[in-house]
C-alpha cells in the first residue's frame, strides 16, 4: 500500500525533539494557545487571523500538519515516532494542528492510493498547507444508506464530462472550495457504473443551498450541479472503479467518525466530575443520588473499554499495515456511546441543560445542547449504524447476504 | 488481540493447540462424569504443571518463569473457551499474593512449589454467597478462626491465603481446616472452609493494599477466563447460525439475527480491550486499580449478554446438555459473582473516580 510515506530516519529522536521544540518557541503564537483548528470543523467558515494564518503557514511549510505524508507532495515525511514525538511537544507548548478538515481525514489518504502522479501534485500539496477545503459528494436525496443507488450523472463529452443531479448532506459545502464526488457514468450497472471525480465547488452550474437541522445550526447542504463541465483529468481511477475508491474513503471517515480522536478530546471531562457541579454530594464526596451515580458509573466503564478499543484498533492497524472493517466496529461503538453521554449529561442538569439561548445558561452548557442535537447525526452519516451492522455480518462475520 | 512479543504469541499458540487438541470440552464432559474430588483431572494439571504455566507470574529466582500477566492471561483466555478444568488461576492468584506479600522464607518455601504446580493454592476471602471484601476471621496468637463461603478450588488446594480482619494468611489444609462441599451450577470445585485455630502464617509485607492488589489480580485473571469464554459461546453461536436452515434457509442470511450478532461483536471487541487493558496494566504496574475494575465490569456485562443469547440464538438445541453452549452460561454466572459483582464493581468504580 503507496498510502504513507516510509520515511527516512534523518535524526535521532532526541535532536528532532529539539527542532520541534525549537520551531514551536519560533512559531508558534502565545496568543494562540488552547484555540482550536478552524479548518478542522465543518460547522462554520474559517476565521483566520494573522496570527493563525502564520502559524498555519509555518506547520505548512514543513508538512507537519500532516507529518507522516509523504515530504515529495508536501507532507512532513516523518517516521511514527517522530510524529508521536511533534505531537507531544505540541501539546506540551499548547500548539494545535492548524491543518485538518476532509482533505486530511478522508480525501488526501484516498487520492495518494489511487490517484495519478499528477492529480497528487496538484492537490496533495494544498490540502498539507490548509489551503484547500475539501467537501464530500456522497449522498443523494434517493441513495442515503442505499449509496450505490446514487444518480448525478456524468455525461461524457470527449475532454471533460458535463454533469447533472444533486448531493445532499455535503458537510461544510457552503465553505469548501472544492468537493470530492462519487457520480454515475453508466446507468447499466449500479456498482461498476460509478465513478469518483473532483469539482470545482467555484464552477458555473454548482448551486449550494444550506440546510437548517434540529440544533439551529446548518452544518450540511443540498448542493446541485447543472450542466458542471469536469475536466477528464479529475476523474480519480478508472470510470467505473468510484465505488471501490469510495468505499476505501468510508473507512478513513469512520475512522474518524467514531470519536477515538475528535470526540474523545472533546469527551475529556469525567461525567462524574461534571455531575458533582450540578447535583449533590454526600459527606464522603459522592453523588448523593445513588441511582444515577450508578448510571454514571455504568457509562463510564463502558467509555474506557471502548477508549481502550480504539486504542487497540490503531495499534492493530499499524501493525497489520492500514485501516480495516474494524472501522465499522469502532463508529458503530463510539457515536452511540457519544449520544448516550450527551442524554445523561441532561440527566444530570435537568433542565439546565436545555437552554437553546439567551441568559441563564454557560457557554458551554449553550454548546452542549447543540451537541446533544448535532450528535444524532452521528448514528445515521457514514453509514448509519445498521449499514455498519450489515458490513460487520457480512464481511468480518461471514453471514450472508439477506438480499 | 493486543500486538504480542514472540515469546507471547509462541505460549499462546502452545496453549491453543494444547487446549484444542487434548482438552476440548469434551475433555470437561469427562471430568463432569467422572467426578474426581477436586474436580479436575490430576493428569491435565500435572501436564501444565510440566509446561511450566502456573509459573507465569512467579520471578525465577523462585522457579517461575516471570513471563507476565499478559502471558498468563493468554494462556487461561485459551483454556477458558474450552471450560478445561483447573486450579490455574486460583493457583496464580495464590502465586501472587505471596510474590508481593511475603516474606523472602515464605517465598522460598512455598513459590518454587506453587510453580510447578505441585502444591494448589487457593484465595479464600468471601464470607457470604456475595463478596463484600471485608472478612471477620481472626487470628490470635498464630492461629486463626473464621468460616470462608464458597471458596474456588478447595478441594484440590493444599494451601490457603485466607482474608482476616487484619490481613492476609497462608493456611496449610490439615489441623484445624475443615470443608463442606458446596455444588454449584458450574459443577467444579466449591467448598466452604471453617478454620477452627488452624495455623495461620501472615503475609506481612505487601503495605495496606495488599489485598486489594491480589483482589485485582484475580479481577483482572478470571476476567481473562471469562473472556475465552465469551469468544467461545460467540464463535460457536456463529458456526451454528451458518448451519441451521429454517424457512428453506441458514439463519445466518436474516438481517434480525446478523444485527445482533454484529452487537456482540462489538460488545466482546470491548470486552477484549477492558481484558487486554487490564493485563497491560499489572505488567506496567500504573493504573492497576481502575483498569482491574473495568475489565471485571466489562466481563461481567458482555459475558452475561453473550451466555443469554448463545442460548437464544441456538434455540431449543441449546437448552439441551447434548450441546455445550448451557455449560457456559452456567460457569459464568458463577464468575461473575466471584471478586465483585457488577454491582459492587460500578460502586468501586466511582469510587476510585471520586465521585
Amino acid at each position: 500500500m503507496a498510502t504513507l510515506a516510509e520515511p527516512k530516519e534523518a535524526t535521532t529522536d532526541d535532536a528532532f525533539r529539539e527542532e520541534v521544540k525549537a520551531f514551536l518557541a519560533e512559531n508558534f503564537p502565545a496568543e494562540l494557545k488552547g484555540k482550536g483548528n478552524a479548518l478542522a470543523t465543518v460547522e462554520g467558515p474559517t476565521r483566520e487571523g494573522p496570527a493563525e494564518k502564520a502559524w498555519r503557514e509555518a506547520m505548512g511549510e514543513r508538512g507537519w500538519g500532516v507529518p507522516t505524508w509523504p515530504k515529495e507532495y508536501g507532507g512532513g515525511g516523518l517516521s511514527k515516532a517522530q510524529a508521536r514525538i511533534l505531537q507531544e511537544e505540541m501539546a506540551k507548548a499548547g500548539a494545535w494542528n492548524p491543518i485538518g478538515g476532509m482533505g486530511v481525514m478522508m480525501f488526501g489518504p484516498t487520492l495518494l492510493e489511487f490517484g495519478s502522479e499528477e492529480q497528487k501534485r496538484e492537490h496533495i500539496p494544498a490540502i498539507a498547507r490548509g489551503e484547500i477545503r475539501w467537501c464530500q459528494g456522497y449522498s443523494e436525496p434517493n441513495a442515503g444508506s442505499d449509496l450505490a443507488n446514487l444518480q448525478t450523472f456524468a455525461e461524457d463529452k470527449g475532454d471533460h464530462y458535463l454533469v447533472n443531479g444533486q448531493k445532499t448532506w455535503t458537510s461544510g459545502g457552503q465553505w469548501a472550495d472544492k468537493c470530492f464526488a462519487i457520480v454515475r457514468t453508466d446507468r447499466s450497472d449500479k456498482h461498476n457504473g460509478i465513478s469518483f471525480m473532483l469539482i470545482d465547488m467555484k464552477d458555473p452550474g454548482v448551486e449550494v443551498r444550506p440546510i437548517q437541522m434540529i440544533s439551529g445550526m446548518s452544518p450540511f447542504c443540498e448542493t446541485f450541479f447543472t450542466d458542471v463541465k469536469v475536466p477528464k483529468e479529475n476523474l480519480v481511477g478508472k470510470e467505473g472503479q468510484g465505488w471501490t475508491i469510495g468505499k476505501r474513503l468510508l473507512q478513513h471517515e469512520r475512522t474518524n467518525l467514531s470519536g477515538g480522536g475528535g470526540m474523545a478530546r472533546l469527551m475529556g471531562a469525567s461525567l462524574g466530575d461534571i455531575a458533582k457541579k450540578y447535583v449533590e454530594t454526600d459527606d464522603s464526596g459522592a453523588i448523593a443520588d445513588k441511582v444515577l451515580r450508578d448510571k454514571i458509573a455504568d457509562f463510564e466503564i463502558r467509555w474506557q473499554s471502548f477508549l481502550l478499543t480504539a486504542r487497540r484498533a490503531v495499534e492493530e492497524s499499524k501493525a497489520a499495515g492500514g485501516v480495516s472493517e474494524i472501522s465499522s466496529v469502532l463508529k458503530k461503538l463510539g457515536t452511540k456511546l457519544g449520544q448516550e453521554r450527551a442524554e445523561l449529561m441532561i440527566e444530570i442538569q435537568g433542565l439546565q441543560g436545555l437552554g437553546w439561548e439567551g441568559e441563564g445558561f454557560s457557554e458551554s452548557e449553550l454548546a452542549g445542547v447543540r451537541a446533544w442535537l448535532f450528535g444524532k447525526a452521528t448514528t445515521i452519516y457514514g453509514g448509519s449504524t445498521e449499514i455498519q451492522n450489515n458490513i460487520i455480518a457480512k464481511r468480518v462475520l461471514g453471514m450472508l447476504d439477506h438480499q | 488481540m493486543a500486538v504480542l512479543n514472540e515469546e507471547q504469541e509462541m505460549l499462546r499458540d502452545m496453549a491453543r493447540g494444547w487446549v484444542t487438541n487434548e482438552n476440548p470440552v469434551a475433555a470437561w464432559r469427562k471430568v463432569r462424569s467422572e467426578k474426581p474430588v477436586e474436580g479436575y483431572s490430576a493428569d491435565v494439571w500435572g501436564t501444565m504443571g510440566e509446561m511450566g504455566w502456573a509459573g507465569i507470574v512467579i520471578p525465577e529466582q523462585f522457579g517461575g518463569s516471570d513471563f507476565g500477566w499478559m502471558s498468563a492471561g493468554l494462556v487461561v483466555e485459551e483454556l477458558g473457551k474450552t471450560l478445561t478444568a483447573s486450579p490455574l488461576v486460583a493457583t496464580t492468584i495464590a502465586a501472587s499474593a505471596i510474590v508481593l506479600g511475603g516474606s523472602e522464607e515464605q517465598k522460598a518455601k512455598w513459590l518454587p512449589k506453587l510453580a510447578t504446580g505441585e502444591v494448589v493454592g487457593t484465595l479464600a476471602v468471601d464470607e457470604g454467597p456475595r463478596f463484600t471484601g471485608t472478612s471477620t476471621a481472626k487470628v490470635e496468637g498464630g492461629k486463626l478462626t473464621g468460616t470462608k463461603a464458597f471458596v474456588h478450588e478447595a478441594h484440590g488446594a493444599s494451601l490457603f491465603v485466607v482474608a482476616a480482619a487484619d490481613g492476609l494468611y497462608l493456611v496449610e489444609k490439615g489441623d484445624g481446616v475443615s470443608l463442606s462441599d458446596r455444588k454449584l451450577t458450574d459443577q467444579r470445585s466449591h467448598a466452604e472452609v471453617t478454620f477452627t485455630g488452624a495455623a495461620a502464617d501472615k503475609l506481612a509485607g505487601g503495605g495496606d493494599t495488599l489485598l486489594d492488589d491480589v483482589l485485582d489480580r484475580a479481577r483482572i485473571l478470571t476476567a481473562a477466563e471469562m473472556l475465552g469464554m465469551a469468544q467461545q459461546v460467540f464463535d460457536v453461536t456463529l458456526d451454528y447460525l451458518k448451519q441451521r436452515v429454517q424457512f428453506n434457509q441458514v439463519l445466518a442470511s436474516f438481517q434480525a439475527l446478523q444485527h445482533r450478532m454484529a452487537d456482540l461483536f462489538g460488545d466482546l471487541a470491548m470486552m477484549r480491550s477492558a481484558v487486554e487493558g487490564g493485563l497491560e496494566a499489572l505488567d506496567s504496574g500504573f493504573g492497576v486499580a481502575r483498569a482491574a475494575t473495568v475489565a471485571k465490569a466489562e466481563a461481567n456485562r458482555v459475558l452475561h449478554t453473550m451466555s443469554r443469547e448463545g442460548i437464544q440464538l441456538h434455540g431449543g438445541i441449546g437448552m439441551t446438555d447434548e450441546y455445550d453452549v448451557g455449560f457456559y452460561l452456567k460457569r459464568a454466572r458463577v464468575l461473575e459473582s466471584a471478586w465483585g459483582s457488577t454491582s459492587f464493581l460500578k460502586n468501586r468504580f466511582a469510587t476510585l473516580a471520586g465521585y
